[in-house]
């Protein structure tokens, strides 16, 4: 492939007055992804915002050639995911899907499948409210399950999770990669999908 | 791109957000029945100390009953801005609407429509029952039930915008108020002026068509302004 999916050229943020991170660049293509390793306060967080279109970047160029526009091909996984503690498990699931307009929305068997990859079908009908930080966790992840969206920008996917669950996110995001995604995540943890793995460090 | 990957799903269309947005939050509602409850207590509580602290007196209290029904409405309707954005901003609702590429505006009429339905609708359901308190006659009630229907949809529209510009600052609710109040005077004076032509047998047409214009006017321009402000609190 002549140009890669994702090219991202000499992006550089500010925080107020503090720069965060200048002239960064990196490439991604299809069935890759990016660690961002820094330590705290780096810009992790930001980079990953600023590919989400949630901050602007002071300078610099986010390209995306993917089968769909930019802003129908990001999923973003944060520390908040918007779940409404009135509601259960599958209402919220179902909710977040549409929201991307999903085609799993709405779909109880995609609910049902989706809950059990995540270790979440006991707690189906639970309010969210009743849910351990883990399991909020496993949560966002079973929202990535049935997603069509091509670029994942996770943000510590694996904090709060079990080493079950740490697999089950691994073999998600191989899934996922394999499917011609591409993820860029931002983690201190080594992961087991090594595959095309590239790393971006902020210096901090 | 591998064989066997499900193509891509588009982001929502415009219509198909609005709903997404007004449907969620009519759920929400629905759930969480004590804040609606609250804005109904206080807006009863408040317009019913009038007739106590003014005095029994039926013509003083039919002279200010349109002006009171009024401004009690419009505080209670104040009390719930607030909450418009402040739990989808802290829960990260906010982040993922914006990055579902589905068009804010859309998502913020959405929410406002809903808004003016769980807000407004039991507001201007509970008017004649205040009207009752300061002797209104009947087609005075009638018009102030209609005059709340077409102006809280308004408020709801403003409040927006007041909500997104304050979203995430310290001492918001006070700053919401003040900015939102202002621009809330022609709803005021107009809602106010139906229910007083009414009570003295005038024509009130024009103040409601007057209303009704202002709704119109107000859908279609506040919720872009709001996804702007929500943009800019969020960046």
């Amino acid at each position: 492939m002549a140009s890669p999916m994702l090219q991202v050229d000499n992006l550089s943020c500010m925080r107020g007055p503090r720069e965060l991170f200048r002239g960064l660049s990196f490439v991604a293509d299809a069935g890759a992804w990016i660690r961002i390793t820094g330590p705290n306060g780096s810009g992790k967080t930001t980079l990953l915002r600023a590919l989400a279109g949630l901050t602007t970047p002071d300078s610099g160029v986010i390209e995306w050639r993917g089968d769909a526009p930019l802003p129908a091909s990001r999923a973003y996984l944060g520390h908040a995911m918007g779940w409404k503690d009135t509601l259960t498990v599958s209402e919220n699931l179902s909710l977040g899907w549409s929201l991307d307009g999903e085609s799993a929305a709405g779909d109880t068997t995609a609910a049902v499948d989706a809950l059990r990859q995540a270790g979440l079908e006991r707690q189906r009908h639970l309010v969210v409210a009743r849910l351990s930080q883990g399991q909020k966790k496993r949560l966002h992840l079973a929202r990535l399950i049935h997603s069509t969206r091509r670029l994942w920008l996770l943000d510590e996917p694996t904090a709060a999770l079990d080493d079950q669950g740490v697999e089950m996110f691994t073999g998600l995001l191989a899934g996922h990669l394999e499917r011609g995604g591409i993820a860029v995540i931002a983690t201190h943890l080594p992961f087991a999908v090594a595959a095309n793995s590239h790393d971006v460090a902020l210096a901090g | 791109m591998s064989a066997g990957a499900t193509p891509a799903a588009p982001a929502l269309s415009a219509w198909s957000a609005l709903a997404w947005a007004f449907r969620r939050d009519l759920t929400l509602a629905a759930r969480g029945k004590a804040d609606l409850a609250l804005v109904l207590i206080f807006f009863v509580l408040v317009s019913s100390l009038f007739p106590l602290g003014v005095g029994p007196d039926p013509g003083m209290l039919r002279a200010i009953a349109p002006g009171v029904l009024w401004v009690c409405a419009l505080l209670a309707a104040l009390m719930s801005f607030g909450r418009l954005f402040a739990a989808d901003f802290a829960d990260g609702t906010l982040e993922q609407m914006l990055v579902s590429g589905a068009p804010l505006a859309a998502l913020s009429a959405g929410k406002m429509a809903a808004h003016a339905i769980t807000i407004g609708v039991p507001l201007a359901l509970l008017t004649p029952l205040i009207g009752v308190q300061f002797g209104l006659s009947g087609p005075a009630m009638i018009v102030a039930l209609v005059s709340v229907l077409l102006g809280t949809p308004i408020l709801s529209a403003l409040g927006a915008i007041g909500a997104a510009l304050t979203l995430g600052l310290r001492g918001g609710g006070a700053l919401l108020a003040l900015l939102v109040l202002p621009l809330t005077v022609p709803v005021l004076i107009f809602g106010a002026g139906a229910i007083e032509a009414a009570e003295s047998g005038m024509r009130f047409d024009a103040q409601l068509s007057i209303l009704g214009a202002g709704l119109i006017v107000s859908a279609m321009a506040c919720p872009f302004a709001a996804a702007a402000a929500l943009r800019i609190a969020l960046d």
